[in-house]
This record gives structure tokens, sequence and C-alpha cells, in this order.
């Protein structure tokens, strides 16, 4: 972890080009160094924070005057800290009743920040609280619900409940933070005295590297895939040299417990939608052999997207996982053993993260909590069936192989689409979609959960989602479109993204064909797409030219035209599943 | 260990801190002499002078000192 004087030194440094960030940081206690070490570490993940910081102690009337500052400021992102010890110091100015409710009092003060309209669309960070062991009951507060340890630990339980029904509330786990570094890391007794920081000087760049986890998730940079080592990395020993008996794995005695704990880990992992991949200097067949015959192995073949054992360089195995799975780099996390493997993959693989892993192996995974490397923004169901969409895609290609044309080819696919606007079973994949979709993404506007919600309701919004199934198997929902209304003949594409997973089936021209039928039934004239450039979606540059649209002249920034009424419907070999 | 000693490490953990390109502290120096010292990189040096010197500082000690010369005596009373 960088220090704060590195994060200090970063906020000199030359942020030209970096996508800008309106936070703002509101806190009961003194929050300056704080502030700059967010803003520090918002450097570090190449992002320019505008900060508005509010005075001390005004979290209340910040939010509740509505001319305050805040709402003056108009900030994106509204991160909230409010400490355990002025939680603790209004606890003990209250009568017991007061005590007792005192959970309560400060959950329903955190809906109402989520419920408060003129906040509907801003994401609200609010950081739980690190307990306080006060012991004036002992471990006996664990029976007495007045206690400040029973109210504490009830905010943080209540918490994550409350973030389950507001879809714009995020915690900031600083309560997790301290269960893995300690109090005494965490807090300097003779900074808070003197200052009013709660947090000590060595614990704020991981609060606020906690704080951009979050922030980054939201902002669609999060970690996709995990490419895993196999010898001494997965398992104990070398399978060449060991053999299936030799390599150490399971309960017993040894290190081999430290490799399935590891496992699980990654199993757990894969269950959340994480894509695991294997680079191993290997043949295939015998790094497969423990896969498919080791008792001890959590991880099976199944688990596993992209397998590439053979005796090509680690680079060249990385990049063609890359290729196949269609991520960037930066999406990407490599774990090996070897400190020189891992340094030629850091130096050719710009953007891949590369962990260095303690040379014991029991140290691998509490290490790799140290890291935070999977903070995401949004969880769905689908995301444990991604490693097989990936697997179902290696057959595809190979299919692909023996057709003589692409049309018998994506005729012979069978596939069939199902169309449907945004509603309450779909919303949490769509705003994933929005977050998660970087280079099919033609403006790059990222929405959050409670943003399609309003979507959906708006009137003036033709809001569609397309899945697409064919003889192999179901992607699932992939596309996400958003018309806005601009005057009474214009739709504006807002949106329109769509999954990497289906590229060149003619999904973009049965997604056009949709468009159009459902401008043209709701009487308009003319759809207008924009083209807004990031450093990932060059691959749409020419989206609309490509289907038909027509320049706009006179424009800031690259604009389309299409007349509906000379729309000629557009081949595809794709069949709407009707619903 | 001597003043001398003391005043030479606490001038390499200001420039560090501070990012000066260079200071010569002296038992009169105070805040108002170096215009990177405010109440924030205060907190800051705590912490360095802290870990270099391995010591603690009281709450007390943290709020009292008027100048440098001071903060050396804190330092010399606790090695």
């Amino acid at each position: 972890m960088l220090s704060f004087n590195q994060l200090i030194r970063n906020l000199k440094r030359d942020c030209t080009g970096f996508h800008t960030l309106r936070v703002a940081l509101i806190g009961d206690s003194a929050t300056q160094l704080l502030a700059k070490a967010l803003r520090g570490m918002s450097i570090e993940r190449s992002f320019q924070m505008h900060l508005f910081e509010a005075a001390y102690n005004q979290v209340e009337r910040q939010f509740m005057d509505p001319s305050s500052e805040l709402y003056e400021f108009d900030a994106d992102i509204i991160v909230v800290f409010q400490s355990t010890h002025k939680l603790g110091e209004y606890h003990s100015g209250l009568p017991i009743e007061g005590q007792a409710s005192l959970a309560d009092e400060r959950l329903s003060f955190v809906a109402s920040i989520c419920e408060n309209p003129s906040l509907a669309n801003k994401k609200i960070i609010y950081f739980n609280y690190s307990e306080i062991e006060d012991t004036v009951f002992g471990s006996y507060a664990n029976k007495v619900t007045s206690s400040l340890s029973y109210q504490v630990r009830k905010l943080n339980f209540e918490l994550m409940n409350l973030s389950q029904q507001y879809p714009n509330l995020f915690i900031c786990d600083i309560a997790g933070l301290q269960n893995k570094f300690g109090r005494d890391f965490m807090f300097a007794p003779n900074v808070y005295v003197s200052t009013e920081m709660i947090l000590s000087v060595d614990a704020l760049p991981y609060v606020a590297s906690r704080v951009m986890d979050i922030i980054c998730a939201i902002k669609g940079q999060f970690k996709k895939c995990l490419i895993l080592d196999l010898d001494n990395t997965v398992w104990g020993g070398v399978i060449g040299d060991d053999g299936l008996e030799g390599i150490q794995l399971g309960h017993g005695l040894g290190i081999g417990k430290a490799f399935t704990e590891f496992q699980m880990w990654v199993k757990k992992l894969k269950q959340r939608g994480i894509i695991i991949c294997v680079v191993s200097k290997n043949d295939e067949e015998t790094a497969k052999e423990p896969f498919e015959h080791h008792p001890d192995m959590v991880l099976k073949l199944d688990d596993i997207a992209v397998f590439q054992a053979n005796w090509e360089t680690k680079v060249d195995n990385i990049r063609t996982i890359q290729r196949i799975l269609n991520i960037g780099f930066d999406s990407m996390v490599f774990l090996d053993d070897n400190p020189f493997e891992r340094n030629i993959v850091r130096e050719n693989i710009p953007g891949i993260t590369v962990p260095e892993l303690p040379e014991d192996p029991g140290e691998y995974l509490e290490y790799l909590y140290s890291l935070n490397l999977f903070e995401t923004a949004s969880y769905s169901q689908a995301d444990k069936d991604r490693t097989k969409q990936y697997q179902v895609e290696a057959q595809r290609v190979s299919l692909q192989k023996t057709f003589e044309n692409e049309a018998d080819f994506l005729k012979s696919l069978d596939m069939v689409s199902t169309v449907s606007g945004f509603t309450k079973f779909n919303t949490p994949r769509i705003a994933q979609l929005s977050q998660r979709s970087n280079q099919f993404n033609l403006r790059t506007v990222r929405y959050t959960e409670a943003d399609i919600t309003a979507l959906a309701e708006d009137p003036n919004v033709i809001d569609l989602s397309f899945t697409l199934e064919d003889k192999f198997g179901d992607n699932g929902l992939i596309a996400v479109i958003i018309m806005k209304r601009q005057d009474a003949e214009t739709l504006f594409v807002d949106t329109w993204l769509m999954s990497c997973r289906v590229l060149k089936r003619g999904m973009e021209n049965f997604t056009l064909n949709t468009m159009v039928e459902r401008a043209r039934k709701a009487g308009y004239q003319r759809i207008i797409g924009e083209y807004l450039p990031t450093t990932k979606n060059k691959m749409v540059e020419q989206h609309y030219t490509d289907l038909g649209f027509q320049p706009l002249a006179h424009t800031s920034t690259a604009q389309y035209v299409l007349n509906i009424s000379q729309y000629k419907m557009l081949e595809c070999f794709i069949t709407t599943k009707e619903v | 260990m001597e003043r001398k000693e003391i005043f030479s490490k606490l001038n390499e953990i200001f420039i560090d801190v501070l990012d000066l390109d260079e200071c010569n502290l002296t038992d009169e120096t105070n805040a108002n002499d170096i215009e990177e010292w405010d109440s924030l990189s205060h907190i800051q040096l705590i912490v360095a002078i802290e870990k270099r010197f391995g010591i603690k500082f009281t709450s007390l000690e943290i709020m009292k000192w008027r100048n440098v010369g001071e903060l050396v005596d804190s330092i010399l009373s606790k090695k």
C-alpha cells in the first residue's frame, strides 16, 4: 500500500485526460487528511476528484438544510463518515431507553438520506462502524441491548439490510478493515486528542483505497477475471515432477491445507461471477490430471473458463485468454508464486494486476484479503453462469470453422432473442451491464439499479433489453438500449451497449430493426446516435455509419442521424421470442 | 543521542514530509517560519518522528510545543 506521503505527492501529478469525479465528503470528525488521501488515491486510479469537504461535524445540517453547500455542490457521490467515537459520546449522554434505540435512530437517519428526493440520482457511500469494546459490561455486553457493543453491531448488521433496500446506498466496510489491521493500527489516541482525527495516518491510505474501490466499481472499473498459475500456486509441489500422489493438497498433515483453502476462495469467486483461467508451463494432460483425479482438488475443470497449459510464454497465453474473453487487461488479476514470471507479465502486459504473493503459501489468503481486489457495485444471479458461457463460446468458435460463409454459420445457430422493457426482474442485470460494458458501449453512461428503475417509468424514454439464446445455450441479457425523446420527431440514443460475448452474430442489426420498429410505432421520424470516445470503445467508432446512419454536420461530438421513413430492415438471423 | 544528531534527523524528516528543498532547523524554528508546516502537516511530522525515533508522544506534548527546541527536548526525554 502507498504511504500517506506518497498520496500527498500524487496531488502534484498532471491529471490531464483523467475522468473527473464530483465527490462530497461529510464527517462528524476532522476529515481534512482523509480528504487529501482520497484525492491522492483517486489520482492513483486515474481519476481527478473534485472534492467538496463539509465543515467539521455538519452531517445533519448538510443533509437537512436544502440550501446547504452539499446540495449546491451537486456531487455524484457522497461519502459519509460518522465515527464510532462520536456515536459513543452521544450514547453516554442518553438515558438507558435512548441507548437501547440508538442504532434504530441512526438507521432512520441513513434511510432518510437514501429516500431524500433531491439525492435520488446520487450514490451514497456510508462508512459502517468500527467496533470499540468499551468493556463497561465486559463480554456480558452481548446480553445487554443498551450497551455500545450491542448497538454498534446491530447498526452494522442493519446497515447491510438497508443497503439492500436502497440500491443507491453503498457501505464502506471500515469495520472489516479494522478486523484485518486491528484497532491500534487504525486509531492513534494522541493524534485524535490533539486534532479530532479518528483515523491514524497509517490507516488513511487503506481507508481511501476502500472508498476508491467502491467508486471505481460504480464507474465500471473492476476485476472480472482471475488467471492462475498451477504448481505451487494452486497446489504444493510440481505436478510434472512430483506426480499426482506427490503434490500437496488437502486437510491432512503439511502445507496442503493452505492450498485447499486458497482453492475454496477461488471457487467462491467463480461462483460470484469472476472468470477463472489457468496458465501453466506444463503438458496439458499433466496439468489437467489433478483437476480430474485428485480427490482433494476443490477446483474442477468445469470451474475453469480457459485452460492454457503448454510451453509458450505466460505473456502469450494471457494474451490468448484476453482474445477469447474479450475483456481489458486492466480487469485481469494474475497469481503466480514465481517472482520472475510475475515480473515478466507485469512488464509486458500493461494494466494487468499482479499481486506480490508472499513466499509462504500459508500467507496467500490473508495477503489477498488485504488487497480487496474484487470490489463490485452489483451482483446478480446470472453472474454464476458466466464460466459456462465462455466455455460455450469456445465451442461456437470451433463450429464456425466448419462453415463456408458467415450467413450459413449464423443460420445454423438457431438464434432467438427476447425483447423486453426494463422490469424489476431484469433491472439488476441491466444496471450491471451498464457498469461493466466498456468496449461495445457508445456513450459509456453508467446507471445504477435506482437509475434504471427511474428510466423504466419515464414516459419520454424507450427502454429495451435483449437476450440471446442459441442451440448451444443461453447468453442471458446481453444488450441494452435507452432512447430519449429529444423533440416530437426525434429520439436520441442515450445508451447502446452490448456484451462482447455476442459480437459478430448480427445482434446489432436485430437491435436496430427493433429500435426503428418501436420508434415508428411511437410516431418518431428520426433517431440520433452519438459516439463518445473512451480509451476502450474504439471498436464502435464506426458503429452508426456501418448501420447506415448519416453523420451530422456542425456538432461538437460525433453524432449521426437515421431517417425512419427511409429505413430498410437489416438482414439478420435472429428471431424474436414472444413473452 | 545528542541534540545535533536529532536536528539532522529532523531536517531529513521535514524535507521528506513537507517536500522541501532544504531545511535548517534551530531551537527557535516554529511553524511560522516554514510555509508548508501547517496543522495538517504537523500530524504527518509527528507520526514520521515517532516512527523514526521509535517513540510515542503524549497528546499533551503534541499540543504544547512552541518551537523545535521543545520538540527536541521531548525526544531527548524519551531516549
